[in-house]
């Protein structure tokens, strides 16, 4: 039988010994020095980029990670400058941010929410990353903008379309330039009403997640204020690959057009089924039928190939914007010019909304003259801006969404070269697609400096 | 009826695709007897070297084109494939065009290379392992296949269409005496159950009428007594091994068209190969395809309109239920036969 030999001073010696050296580690880490998290104290600043580098969009995922380079070169006054030339705020002044030369971090999100977040994560807490940015699916946007609320860091989305992102689950410390579902419905609505008649039946395929609910019923809601109807919306799995089981009925639904609720591999595959099926040549109820796309993507049409041609869809942003709708976009063609020179090719979307991100949340703390979220926030609040490719935009203070133009993009019937497969059909002023901050519900709480 | 008649016709062609896969797996299977993860990573692969020829006729000398310009203003470089010089830009233009059906003979020697290889590098040291290391080693074999397909061709889809004579579609309801239009269905897709319907019945006509078919069915019996017998029953095997993945790699190559290729491609298939598998019986060729058919006709009327509002999700569970059921009621499989992974 062992023997102990407990004392109770003793036992109060370990314990407290014990309790100070737990408490170490926070004295060292919380806040006695901080303000906030990550505060920067050297010459230099940390951007954490997480985009997918792995996965299904990892292609969209290596453009957004092209732009961001591009945009540290500039902030760090390399290059041609950018849209650093063109953008309406001249805080920025190329020697990084706040005179900190900027440097930045990768995480793979590899578009799954528990692997964005431990990416950002790490970039948070390894790294030192003031600001997270990238990702190109709400499910992850939605994610990793909570867990930057919790760190205390602001988070600057990258491609995410779903309402909820500033709708019922958004943050204070979460902003997003790129459009969302609701916008895509309200530009494209009367511009198909406008083409294919306010007397047409819908059949909605819909990718089976949020993203594809919140996009069928803003297209839904606005097409059918416009007088058309809805014979059937059908959820589709999103690993399904052959669509042709859940295309071969629609011809014979009643359904004059087809709306193709899909993203990414799904839509190039979808689409494929569609045309294949004969239902670009087909003719119901008299008139010609029609497929729709609401969102569209430089890098989804090349996959799908001829089959896009004289599909209608809705972008954030094309790389021909300023040659189509004139110098109020000013900033395309500079932008355009500054990733072309470098890259070879002209930039996505993606590439376009991440580079922004990274030039507006740089502009915020050089106007707030802090890097703190809270005074960031409040800059990029109610922010009002031009020059950065989209015309006039607002950073509405409500739920942290940019109001700006949306496009309204068609499939090239012959398109020239691998690039030019969209063409601007129309561009629906930012007025036509704003709408009550409240409508989706959701809090953004207050901002969390973190620290 | 005529969705009826349509939604059979979907099942058809997915069911050959399942079929083509489910074949060589249990080819594999029944004459190795190693689960190979890896199976859908040939079908991959097999679509890839469609890719692979497009991008080579698709090699091209740079001319500057003065009178038109590119992105940034400057003067557009058009790309001028080699084989309009070689051939002419007519016959060069169709030999693109023709892409895909040409693809099965650059496909061929290929899957066959990378299956021996596959055997003789790799498997063939997993043969007396458990089915449980096999699995993982194939399993990652899968997974750096389509790794190292992604890292050269990139994440996203790449379209590779049908000849323009397929291009379109049928119409099957005008053909059978239904309403025009009523049953529409692609002419690449009949193409495709057709050269599938070839394709087994090649693979059944190679085992039942050759003799070193004959010598594979007596490998798959009974292997030692045929080793006994002075046969290089290994050899057979890996040969085997070769034209199981050009099986696999041939349902690739034929079905870019239906659904653009990319690197992920396979292991969409995979798991549902292995149930196409396991329901037709292990190890037995006839109930690899059976299941493929049924399987894939399963699955197209689980996807009906009206079928999944009446029962919602079902369009993705209808193939494991009816996996189940059928194991349920029948162990082995629809045509598995007695001693098959039953030891």
């Amino acid at each position: 039988m062992s023997k102990t030999n407990m004392t109770r001073r003793g036992v109060l010696k370990t314990g407290t010994l014990a309790g100070a050296g737990l408490a170490v580690p926070t004295i060292f880490t919380a806040s006695s020095a901080a303000a906030f998290t990550n505060e920067p104290t050297g010459s230099s600043v940390t951007l954490g980029f997480n985009v997918p580098q792995t996965g299904p969009y990892a292609d969209e995922g290596a453009d957004e990670l092209r732009a961001y380079e591009l945009a540290v070169e500039h902030l760090n006054g390399g290059g041609d400058g950018g849209m650093l030339s063109t953008f309406s705020s001249k805080a920025l002044d190329g020697t990084g941010i706040l005179g900190k030369k900027v440097e930045y971090v990768t995480g793979d999100t590899q578009t799954k929410p528990d692997a964005a977040r431990a990416s950002a994560r790490s970039m948070i807490e390894k790294d030192g990353a003031v600001m997270i940015t990238g990702g190109s699916s709400s499910g992850v946007a939605v994610a990793v903008q909570a867990l930057c609320q919790e760190a205390g860091i602001i988070f600057m989305a990258g491609l995410t379309h779903s309402n909820d992102t500033t709708g019922k689950d958004k943050k204070a410390n979460g902003f997003r330039h790129f459009f969302n579902s609701y916008m895509s419905g309200a530009a494209l609505a009367p511009i198909l009403a406008d083409r294919y008649g306010k007397d047409r039946k819908a059949y909605h395929l819909t990718a089976d997640y949020n993203w594809g609910y919140t996009t069928e019923e803003a297209v839904r809601t606005s097409t059918e204020a416009m007088g058309w109807e809805t014979v059937a919306a059908v959820k589709t799995p999103l690993a399904q690959t052959d669509f042709s089981s859940y295309v071969a009925p629609v011809l014979n639904s009643g359904a004059d057009v087809l709306v193709l609720n899909h993203y990414g591999g799904n839509m190039v595959n979808s689409l494929t089924s569609a045309v294949q099926f004969g239902l670009r040549a087909a003719e119901a109820n008299g008139k010609n039928f029609e497929i729709v796309v609401p969102l569209y993507s430089r890098l989804m049409a090349k996959g799908a190939g001829k089959n896009v041609a004289g599909i209608f869809g809705s972008t954030n942003w094309h790389w021909s914007l300023e040659n189509v709708g004139g110098a109020k976009y000013a900033g395309t063609n500079a932008f355009v010019q500054s990733f072309g020179q470098k890259y070879g090719f002209p930039p996505s979307q993606a590439a376009h909304t991440t580079y922004c991100q990274t030039l507006l949340y740089a502009d915020a703390v050089q106007r707030a003259g802090s890097f703190n979220p809270c005074a960031v926030a409040e800059a990029l609040e109610g922010f009002e801006f031009d020059g950065l490719g989209n015309g006039k935009t607002l950073y509405r203070a409500e739920d942290h969404q940019c109001f700006k133009d949306v496009l309204v993009v068609k499939g090239k019937e012959n398109p020239e070269n691998e690039f030019d497969l969209l063409e601007i059909v129309d561009i629906t002023p930012a007025e036509q697609v704003s709408y009550d901050a409240s409508i989706f519900g959701g809090d953004l709480g207050s901002c969390n400096a973190g620290a | 009826m005529d969705q009826i008649i349509l939604q059979i016709l979907n099942g058809l062609d997915k069911g050959s695709a399942y079929a083509l896969i489910a074949l060589g797996l249990t080819l594999i299977f029944g004459t190795l007897g190693v689960v190979n993860f890896a199976h859908g990573a040939l079908f991959m692969l097999g679509a890839f070297c469609t890719v692979t020829l497009s991008r080579i006729l698709g090699l091209s000398r740079t001319v500057i084109d003065e009178t038109r310009t590119d992105f940034l203003g400057k003067p557009l470089k058009v790309e001028v494939p080699y084989v309009y010089d070689w051939f002419g830009e007519n016959l060069g233009a169709t030999i693109i065009d023709w892409n895909v059906p040409l693809s099965i003979l650059f496909a061929i020697p290929i899957m066959i290379a990378i299956g021996v290889i596959m055997e003789r590098g790799l498997i063939k040291h997993f043969y007396n392992r458990p089915h449980a290391d096999q699995i993982l080693v194939t399993f990652g074999l899968a997974i750096v296949l389509q790794e190292v397909i992604k890292y050269y061709f990139g994440a996203n889809q790449i379209p590779a269409p049908a000849p323009e004579a397929f291009v379109g579609s049928f119409d099957f309801g005008a053909a059978v005496g239904f309403e025009a239009g009523a049953i529409i269905y692609p002419y690449w897709r009949i193409v495709y159950f057709c050269f599938a319907m070839i394709l087994i019945a090649a693979v059944f006509a190679f085992l039942q009428f050759t003799t070193f078919g004959m010598v594979v069915r007596a490998g798959m019996a009974d292997r030692e007594t045929v080793g006994l017998l002075g046969i290089n029953i290994d050899r057979r095997f890996t040969i085997m091994f070769g034209i199981a993945a050009a099986v696999a790699g041939l349902a690739g190559v034929m079905y870019t068209p239906i659904n653009s290729p990319n690197y992920h491609m396979g292991m969409d298939f995979l798991v549902i190969s292995f149930v196409v598998v396991v329901v037709g019986g292990m190890g037995s060729l006839p109930g690899a395809v059976l299941a493929g058919f049924v399987l894939g006709i399963l699955e197209s009327f689980a996807s009906m309109r009206q079928v999944i509002e009446l029962l919602p999700g079902i369009n993705q569970v209808v193939i494991y239920l009816a996996a189940i059921i059928i194991l349920l009621t029948r162990p082995r499989g629809l045509m598995g036969r007695k001693g098959v992974m039953e030891d």
